[in-house]
């Protein structure tokens, strides 16, 4: 093989080169641009010029109590979906760093397992488990207590909610603790700290941020969730999203709907560009394997 | 392509060759003339352009300016995968997919050769490297070592006329990277291929290589046989590169044949090599020192007195670290046979001056060394 | 770390009880699919198989299934080679661009459903895309490309670049060097992608709600409407049938990748 003729010099092809990353991205963008870009901006545009231009829309979002209401609702349900979720995942994203690689991945398919259903038959098994005439309800009647109300009620709309968002907490959790390392804890503990207290001096705040990372997905993600309040709540337990399908669908109001959206929107992203910052420097502490 | 009757390897040229990275220049008019068959480490501290000019001659990095010729042509402008280069790198690169056999399969499926021929010369490049029982094995179950030497074959199995190392045993420990050496003089032994070798290490290189081309800052400071680079360095950055040294410095005075140094208070000399070097500084090895009670009439014309700072015993001999007047410490290895010396014993410091060697002093060099 | 004896026990019930919260409701749907009566009150009366044979017989269960199944394929293929081709772009772009470019396209993920649905409605009512195949391959790849893009780029993060440069040393061209050495090492993130993609769109719920129409309904709509109107445990047979599938699906992958991984060794 005589491979070395001399061909086109190798700086002329370089920079013909130079483009191909973007040709490459360019589907992808263009098919973005066309079904979220455009839509999103349609949106926009109609909560600003319908029924005439102007900002009545947002006037009228903010002006009424009911309005106000609802967005302190979703805000308070996210919230609380939120705190469950930390409080659940943390012991169990800890358990998952702590135990031999069998039981490990018992620990994940638990986590992964409710992906493999549909999420409307997910939120199904819910009504099931919730109803008056439910699971839980059966279970507490047969052991002779009186049933609770849960179905259509705030708790009801937290706890499926909750499990639904869990895995998107466990996961960042146990990424983080993963990567800690744990001769750290070792340390404090030989610097005179008790258990508690190397806990809470030293493995905590390593591992805040997947706190962090988990709560914001969380809470984002429940900000605008919408199958399950509709099925598992009743009309005290509305939340935006409901909302906005109402006024789009059943009273044909675009505007007044859009404007809603609008609203979710921006505050779906302010919340993001806020804990971006916080995220990321806190990724870059010490105390990382 | 035939190369079992024809494998006398390919001699490169590299004609004033520059790259720069913006304005930092990796090479700066390096000019080499590799010989065909030869064993040529280029050796260098990090950063010195050994590797980049590694990558030139392989063709990942295009050059600058400058001309390059591979068995006679110039390859300026030849993707990597047509200039047929053999490659072994630091990191082994070995597909992890593939077991060791379709590793070194890969280059003779891609140049078309049959089942029966590719088992053929798959088996010979493995059996060269010693690796033959190991075809059906995927590289994540071999050591570094065992690694190393797949790569090996993987580069040698379509005869390349030329084959590059870049620091190939680099990440092995010194045991094992101490018996590849030798496995790879063997290799060159038995191909007569053309083997440019990339290292930092010194002792590798003498080991190894037929000539030393030693890299500074971009530039080529020295090429030479291992021998000439030791006895005969041309700047004062290839004798404190290569081996133990010790270099004087002091007041210079030329005297017709011989050029004086006078080091607090002390004066040495030498035989004037090159005129006109305005700084000079004498470089010794360590062999060529010796120790001397004061007072006593040794061999050694010249003589400068200090104190024991450190005496390690070495098996073969003892290494002395001497501390003279101006604070500088010279290094000197003494037979077994001699006298021993104690820890802050007053001594002097006794060498011939033809053994020192007088060099222009070039105190950046000594910057990028330490 | 260190622990007492009790503190172990209470962290181990603790998340007994989560594992329990995470997977009982998965599992709540398999006693009611087979319910004698035609109601979702627990516990179950009676054993029938007539749920089951309900799907597969009334035709507004089993097209919607067919529908989900085709548009999910379509959603599949397309997401992950639009996908592929740009996180291969990311990956060769200089840092900046390309992080502000993974940004614009992951997206799809954050933007509340609602919000992307109410949008793509309207776009569709205008572009007379509702109701049709077209219509909700497009607001499906959209969903699903992140998914791929996340799943490829995770791949081709840990790719040796290097081995590319070593291909090319020993003859390889570009596209030889990406056929037998760059694709097969990043083969997993991109089934991955697609198996994500698939899951994604045949999963998709809120915008679907909001552009179906009675002529093209996917699965989780019909799921969706059959749980609003009445008490019909055809939708736990769904169910049912649904957890069964991916079962089998993931444990043969699993099996499946096992079994290489312990040929390698």
């Amino acid at each position: 093989m005589s491979a070395l003729e001399p061909t086109t010099p190798a700086a002329e092809k370089r920079a013909g080169w130079a483009w191909r990353p973007y040709a490459l991205t360019l589907p992808a963008l263009v098919l973005l641009a066309a079904v979220i870009g455009y839509p999103l901006l349609t949106i926009v545009l109609r909560s600003l010029s319908e029924p005439q231009w102007g900002v009545q829309n947002y006037a009228w979002f903010f002006g009424a109590p009911v309005n106000l209401a609802v967005l302190q609702r979703t805000f308070s349900i996210s919230a609380w979906v939120t705190l469950v979720c930390v409080v659940c995942a943390y012991p169990y994203a800890y358990l998952m760093t702590a135990v031999g690689p069998r039981v490990r991945l018992v620990l994940v398919l638990c986590v992964l397992i409710p992906f493999w259903v549909s999420g409307v038959v997910r939120t199904l098994s819910w009504v099931i488990l919730l109803q008056d005439s439910g699971v839980i309800n059966s279970l507490l009647r047969s052991a002779g207590f009186t049933g609770i109300r849960l179905i259509r009620t705030q708790t009801g709309v937290v706890i499926g909610m909750a499990q639904v968002l869990l895995p998107f907490m466990i996961l960042p959790l146990y990424s983080v603790m993963k990567g800690i390392d744990l001769r750290l804890v070792q340390a404090a503990r030989s610097l005179g700290a008790r258990p508690s207290r190397a806990f809470f001096t030293v493995y905590l705040p390593l591992s805040l941020p997947g706190v962090y990372a988990g709560a914001i997905i969380v809470f984002i993600l429940a900000l605008g969730f919408y199958i399950t309040p509709a099925l598992l709540g009743g009309p005290r337990s509305t939340m935006l999203s409901t909302l906005v399908q109402t006024q789009v669908l059943s009273l044909l109001q675009w505007g007044r709907g859009g404007a809603m959206g609008v609203v979710l929107l921006v505050t779906t992203f302010l919340l993001l560009a806020l804990a971006a910052p916080v995220m990321r420097s806190r990724h870059r502490e010490a105390g990382r394997r | 392509m035939n190369p079992r009757s024809d494998n006398r390897g390919a001699a490169i040229d590299l004609e004033t060759v520059s790259k720069a990275y913006g304005a930092f220049k990796a090479l700066d008019g390096v000019s080499l003339r590799i010989e065909p068959g030869e064993f040529m480490t280029l050796l260098g501290p990090s950063g010195s352009g050994k590797t980049t000019t590694l990558n030139v001659i392989a063709g990942f990095t295009d050059v600058t300016n400058g001309k390059l010729l591979v068995g006679g042509n110039s390859v300026v402008g030849v993707p990597a995968h047509k200039r047929n280069i053999g490659v072994v790198f630091q990191h082994y690169a070995l597909f992890p997919h593939m077991t060791v056999g379709r590793n070194v399969a890969y280059p003779l499926t891609l140049r078309g050769f049959d089942q029966a021929k590719r088992k053929a010369r798959v088996a010979e490049a493995l059996d060269m490297v010693k690796m033959g029982d190991f075809a059906h094995r995927y590289p994540s179950e071999l050591s570094g070592g065992q690694q190393q030497r797949v790569a090996l074959a993987r580069a040698i199995v379509f005869d390349p006329p030329l084959l590059l190392m870049d620091e190939p045993l680099g990440a092995l420990d010194k045991k094992l990277r101490e018996w590849l050496q030798l496995e790879i003089k063997r290799i060159h032994r038995e191909l007569g291929t053309t083997f440019v070798y990339v290292t930092h290490d010194q002792e590798e290189a003498l080991v190894l290589s037929d000539r030393i081309a030693v890299f500074n800052r971009g530039r080529i400071e020295q090429v030479g046989t291992g021998r000439q680079l030791y006895d005969e360095p041309a700047t004062l950055f290839v004798g404190r590169f290569i081996g133990d040294s010790t270099v004087l410095r002091g007041e210079a005075r030329h005297d017709g044949t011989s050029t004086a140094l006078s080091i607090a208070g002390e004066t040495v000399t030498a035989p004037r090599r090159i005129a006109g070097e305005a700084n000079p500084v004498m470089l010794l090895r360590p062999e060529k020192l010796a120790i001397c009670r004061p007072g006593s009439d040794a061999a050694g014309a010249n003589r400068l007195s200090g104190t024991i700072a450190e005496a390690i015993y070495l098996g073969s001999g003892s290494k002395y670290d001497v501390k003279l007047a101006d604070g500088s410490v010279a290094i000197v290895r003494s037979p077994l046979t001699g006298e021993s010396f104690g820890l802050g014993e007053k001594v002097e410091l006794c060498f011939d001056g033809t053994d020192a060697k007088l060099l222009a002093d070039d105190s950046t060099a000594d910057a990028t060394l330490t | 770390m260190e622990m007492k004896p009790l503190t172990r026990v209470i962290l181990g019930l603790v998340c007994l009880l989560v594992a329990i919260w995470l997977v009982a409701p998965t599992l709540v749907v398999v006693p009611m699919s087979f319910n004698g009566n035609k109601s979702l009150a627990f516990p179950p009366q009676g054993f029938s198989w007539q749920w089951y044979q309900n799907f597969v017989t009334n035709p507004e269960w089993s097209t919607s299934f067919l529908n989900s199944l085709k548009v999910a394929s379509i959603v599949a293929l397309l997401a992950t080679v639009l996908g592929t081709l740009a996180a291969f772009g990311l990956d060769r772009m200089k840092a900046r661009p390309a992080s502000l470019l993974r940004m614009l396209m992951l997206t799809p993920m954050v933007v509340p459903g609602v919000v992307l649905a109410i949008g793509i409605y309207a776009v569709y009512l205008d572009a007379q895309l509702v109701g049709t195949l077209a219509g909700f391959v497009l607001a499906h790849t959209i969903l699903a490309l992140p998914f791929v893009l996340i799943a490829v780029s995770a791949n081709l993060e840990v790719f040796d670049k290097r081995l590319e440069t070593a291909a090319a040393s020993v003859g390889a061209g570009a596209l030889t060097t990406f056929r037998t050495v760059t694709l097969p090492l990043i083969l997993p993130g991109i089934l991955s992608g697609l198996l994500f993609a698939f899951a994604t769109s045949f999963d998709e719920i809120i915008v679907s709600l909001f552009i179906t129409n009675p002529y093209l309904r996917t699965l989780p709509v019909q799921i969706f409407s059959s749980i609003t109107r009445d008490a019909d445990p055809t939708v736990a047979a769904v169910g049912t049938i649904l957890l069964c599938a991916t079962t089998i699906l993931i444990g043969g992958g699993m099996l499946l990748l096992g079994r290489e991984r312990k040929g390698r060794l």
